[in-house]
């Protein structure tokens, strides 16, 4: 017997290690959950990490009011099965009263949005600790941010002074009113997220696998037709072969060209891509350099 | 063989560290397209020539603009042979906490040197500080190797300075490369600027470095980390101790004692949600049931009644000093936490503090400053259950934390119990 554990279950020791310190340490943890395959993962590991018993905290979900309605459908019907409390942040309910205004133009993004809207929703519930699913080989300020990330009064990400953070020993202590981020799988790569739902066969939204899809070509991105969206003059709209390699606000995700329909092929073909998959699909992050450090700074996941 | 290596940067500022990442990470083609073409605008906004290779990690507003690395990025990439997680640290003095951070998972340091300036203090300070946190493998990359002409001489010379540095640290695995970063040699391909050198490039010795036996297979520790207790039909009678295994193996059916209580059951089952385990080790996160109803609390430590920790309020240690706002000195109280137990310390004493250049132990000084190292004693609220951290990295190591700002101000390593 050699004492050594796959790659895939040493992620996972640690992923579990954080959600139990987590939920030792801190009065209103939160899991935030997106329907994307790494919030997917993350309730994965959750579960988990409290079996037999339920997982200790509700779900959060930043409710942009522009989701694939796959995703939503998911959500529901996963988190009844996990016995989850959901609690949803409306970015839609915002707008409608006046509260925040959508941006200009045509089919404005709501990436924006999300920001005052979780910041929001952490001071209503008085959460201490939000779980997030972001990982650092995503981008490069995230690449920097620490398991445990501490937040002050306003949101706030402060790169330049974060915490020290060693060995498995994480520093959890904060004020009323401040909180952390906690991201238990800083250290998975988005191949590792593919091979981890193959492995322990997760149910994933359809979207993620190649399908039929009415799209528009824009800014060099394939974005789904639908209410949503309003095609610009020039835009022609075609229907094309495509999956979601990430899933976010609808009218800023991009699908790529793909006919992997298996987990097999889609794990084949993120093993031979050559580009990540923020730059592939999310206009959101294109905005500038620091696009994601900024927004960060300001309380952004 | 393990499939996961850890491994850090270490050394000066400028010396090549950010370089050396950025060009492993090209050179084994992990870069995909859109972050080269982002690190290439970059490049040519701030004016450099070609693209600067550092920018890979150096991902920060403010890093860019100084040209220096001021937090750990953390970076993946893999061959068939194994995965790396790397932590790219800074070189430069302020930063140090940053780079005590990086190193303190790794299973191994790369420590950068400048062909032509060789060892220099802030090499001293960071070689130190990886045996210190016991980092069983070393490399020494004596880079720049394309400013020395690729001398040989050069390189024995640099090389023989940083061995005799390191005759008086305890490193039990030390290696020399010369490399490129710049341009290369070394890195992923084989040189051919120097045929004096024989061993391998540093992606080879990285593949084929041995660190399963590195952990500690024998002395089992447990810190119980969360009790589960599901109270549902199904699970009526179930009462399970969550935590992630310190080390040695557990299997159902052995005998195991309970700390702080002393006493004495047998694990009934060691459970994880695809169903029981026959045997648990580092690092994996199981739950443990036992045969007899005992009180245990998060905090609590399961080991086997004939060896475990040392229980103890008085500990000697070595602690790293990360804060500038005060210094730490006798007296001083802060808040501790070592394994899954939180509590406070009192300092009694610092015994002496390490002059980072000669090693020298100057026990005129009972102060801390920031980044200074120094032999203490503290005395703790609770007995804790401690290792010498050379026998078991995660009962041998603590975290203060300053009670004010919460932030996290000294990195304990455990020598014993303090008399
Ligand atoms: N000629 C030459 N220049 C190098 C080499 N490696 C790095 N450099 C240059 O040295 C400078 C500093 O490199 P970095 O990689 O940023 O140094 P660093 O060790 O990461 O610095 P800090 O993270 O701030 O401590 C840059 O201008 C590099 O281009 C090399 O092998 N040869
Ligand atoms: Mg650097």
């Amino acid at each position: 017997m050699s004492y050594e554990l796959s790659h895939l279950r040493e992620l996972e020791a640690e992923s579990i290690h954080i959600f139990r310190e987590v939920a030792s340490e801190f009065e209103r943890p939160a899991l935030m959950f997106s329907g994307g395959k790494d919030s997917i993962v993350m309730l994965r590991l959750a579960e988990k990490a409290f079996h037999p018993c339920k997982i200790p905290f509700p779900v959060l979900h930043v409710d942009t009011g522009h989701n694939f309605p796959e995703v939503i459908e998911f959500r529901d019907r996963r988190l009844a099965e996990v016995g989850a409390r959901l609690i949803v942040g409306s970015v839609q309910e915002r707008i409608d009263s006046g509260q925040l205004k959508e941006e200009p133009g045509l089919n404005p993004s709501r990436n924006q949005l999300q920001t005052p809207v979780l910041l929001e929703s952490i001071e209503e519930n008085e959460f201490d600790a939000l779980f997030g699913g972001a990982r650092r080989d995503e981008e490069k300020a995230r690449a920097k941010e620490r398991v445990y990330s501490f937040r002050d009064d306003f949101g706030q990400w402060d790169p330049k002074n974060q915490r020290p953070e060693l060995w498995s020993l994480y520093n959890g202590r904060t004020r009323k009113g401040e909180h952390i981020r906690v991201f238990p799988i800083s250290n998975w790569t988005e191949l590792d997220i593919w091979q981890y739902i193959e492995a322990e066969k997760v149910e994933i939204p359809q979207i993620y696998y190649s399908h039929q899809r009415e799209i528009v070509e824009r800014d060099g991105m394939l974005i789904a037709t639908g209410p949503l969206n309003t095609l610009a003059e020039g835009e022609t709209a075609y229907t094309e072969t495509v999956r979601y390699r990430t899933i976010g606000c609808m009218t800023v995700t991009g699908a790529v060209e793909s006919d992997a329909d298996t987990i097999e092929k889609v794990i084949a073909e993120v093993a031979g891509t050559r580009i990540t998959e923020r730059g592939a699909t999310r206009a959101d992050d294109r905005v500038s350099e620091a696009a994601m450090e900024d927004r960060k700074k300001e309380g952004y996941f | 063989m393990a499939e996961i290596l850890r491994f850090a940067t270490a050394g000066s500022v400028d010396d090549g560290k950010s370089t050396l990442i950025g060009r492993l990470l090209y050179d084994t083609k992990t870069i995909f397209q859109d972050q080269m073409d982002a690190v290439e605008k970059a490049s040519e906004n701030l004016g450099t020539e070609g693209p600067n290779l550092a920018l890979l990690t150096d991902g920060l507003r403010a890093e860019r603009e100084q040209g220096i690395t001021i937090d750990v990025a953390y970076r993946y990439f893999a061959t068939p042979k194994r995965k790396f997680i790397i932590a790219d640290t800074p070189g430069h003095i302020q930063y140090t906490r940053n780079m005590v951070t990086g190193a303190s998972t790794a299973d191994l340091a790369i420590v950068l040197l400048d062909a032509r300036h060789g060892v220099v203090e802030q090499s001293k300070r960071h070689a130190f500080l990886a045996s210190l946190l016991r980092i069983p493998h070393l490399v020494l990359a004596v880079n720049k190797m394309d400013l020395v002409d690729f001398s040989e001489e050069q390189f024995n010379k640099v090389a023989d300075e940083f061995r005799d540095f390191a005759s008086r640290l305890d490193i039990p695995d030390l290696t020399f490369i010369p490399v490129s970063a710049l341009l290369g040699d070394n890195v992923v391909d084989r040189s051919e600027n120097t045929p004096w050198y024989d061993g391998p490039t540093l992606l080879t010795h990285l593949e084929q470095v041995h660190i399963a036996s590195d952990r500690n297979m024998i002395d089992v520790r447990f810190p119980v980390q969360y009790v589960l207790r599901p109270q549902s039909e199904e699970y009526h009678d179930f009462r399970g101790f969550a935590g992630t295994v310190a080390g040695g193996v557990m299997k159902p059916g052995d005998e195991v004692m309970v700390l702080p209580s002393g006493f004495t059951t047998r694990i009934a089952s060691i459970e994880t949600m695809d169903g029981p385990v026959e045997e648990a080790f580092a690092p994996m996160s199981v739950t443990v049931t036992l045969e007899d109803e005992i009180d245990i609390s998060r905090g609590d430590m399961l080991c086997r009644p004939n060896n475990s920790p040392t229980v103890t309020q008085d500990i000697d240690a070595m602690v790293c000093w990360m804060t500038a706002d005060e210094k730490f000195a006798p007296g001083m109280k802060l808040a501790i936490k070592h394994t899954t137990r939180n509590a406070r310390v009192m300092v009694k004493d610092v015994q002496y503090r390490l002059d980072i250049n000669s090693l020298h132990r100057d026990e005129s000084s009972d102060l801390l400053e920031l980044n200074e190292i120094g032999r203490v004693t503290l005395r703790c609220t609770q007995p804790l259950f401690v290792d010498e951290y050379r026998r078991n990295r995660t009962t041998g190591s603590f975290i203060l934390i300053d009670e004010h700002t919460n932030t996290t101000v000294g990195a304990g390593m455990i020598l014993g119990v303090a008399e």
